[in-house]
């Protein structure tokens, strides 16, 4: 049973996120995307007079469903199919980086803790990894019109060339963003 | 004032209502979906760090084969004409392009490097139990509103 708790390789989880999109293509003519679940949540749970929110969001009732697919599976793995204070397999350089000189040194959990664990919520440094970065997720996916599955999965498996500028912009914006913005915050 | 229609992004093509039943095969792909991600350590922060900083091939290999496997499956929707399970002619709505696309992608580029996580993680995030990452999931929601009050005044 050992074999259960470890972790999937990339040439398993890519193959089945890819099928993903000709899955919910044939489930229901449904177009692969995550971060319209949030324009949605905004339509459905926000009152406001926005015309960019007045759409028909319960025709897109799907995608909010298979969102809490999302949650309720990620539940199930993290609770049944993985052990707990096991080390994820990381990069010696990656770790050694963090502990010397952000103090983070607990690789047991998926996020550090010490940057995302409940008891830290009393520090700004978290309030800014997790609201204000939430925030740039939020206004950038809904401005470039997508994020990774609806451009980077969806957009190149069908061949568009706008999907192919966005995955190429905010992976180069990703790579500036880790090297130099997360090391400032870091040290907040 | 002049209003910008605003089409809904990766949406329902189908033309066929559903409901009840006919809905819970999205959340049986959203378990699977949110497995994988867990499994694969997709959600973790740490991953997003290795992958920026090309000191891991993982992540490049999940969204790389994850491109290659959906490429090759959409073209054979294509060339064999293979309809939805209710019969419909699988639809693609084009993606438009405008300079949002590379001015939003600098955002959430530098979004998804600071919270390590995407749209679908932060919801597997907080399936695992993540809970500081539902505050990741409220800012995101407020990042998509104040971009729909915004709208009109950005560049496009």
């Amino acid at each position: 049973m050992e074999w259960i708790y470890a972790p999937w390789p990339w040439y398993i989880a890519g193959p089945l996120i890819g099928l993903t999109v000709p899955a919910l293509y044939l489930a229901g003519n449904k177009s692969f995307g995550i971060s319209s679940t949030l324009r949605h949540l905004c339509a459905a749970c926000i009152p406001s007079k926005v015309p960019f929110f007045q759409y028909d969001w319960k025709k897109e009732s799907w995608n909010l469903l298979f969102a809490a697919g999302i949650v309720i599976g990620a539940f199930i793995a993290a609770t049944w199919f993985r052990l707990p204070d096991v080390e994820i397999q990381l990069n010696p350089e990656l770790k050694q980086n963090l502990s010397a000189n952000y103090e983070i040194t607990n690789f047991t959990a998926l996020l550090p803790v010490e940057v995302f664990g409940i008891q830290h919520l009393g520090e700004l440094r978290t309030w800014i990894f997790s609201l204000f970065g939430g925030f740039l997720v939020g206004f950038g996916t809904r401005y470039a019109g997508g994020c990774t599955s609806g451009h980077a999965i969806t957009g190149l498996s069908t061949l568009q060339w706008p999907s192919l500028v966005a995955t190429i912009t905010f992976m180069i914006a990703g790579i500036f963003a880790s090297w130099l913005i997360v090391p400032f915050l870091l040290s907040l | 004032m002049n209003i910008t229609p605003s089409p809904v992004e990766c949406k329902n093509e189908s033309n066929l209502p559903e409901r009840g039943l006919a809905l819970v095969k999205y959340v049986a792909l959203g378990i699977l979906f949110g497995i994988t991600f867990v499994k694969a350590e997709i959600i973790s922060w740490f991953r997003i760090q290795e992958m920026f900083h090309f000191q891991s091939f993982h992540m490049y290999g999940v969204i790389g084969s994850a491109v290659v496997v959906g490429l090759i499956s959409m073209q054979l929707i294509r060339r064999f004409n293979i309809k939805t399970l209710s019969g419909e002619e699988v639809y693609i709505t084009p993606k438009k392009y405008n300079k949002g696309t590379v001015i939003g992608s600098i955002f959430f580029g530098f979004g998804w490097a600071i919270t390590g996580a995407c749209p679908g993680p932060i919801y597997a995030q907080i399936g695992a139990g993540f809970l500081v990452s539902v505050i990741t999931l409220l800012g995101a929601i407020g990042g998509t509103f104040v971009y729909g009050v915004l709208k009109d005044r950005l560049p496009h």
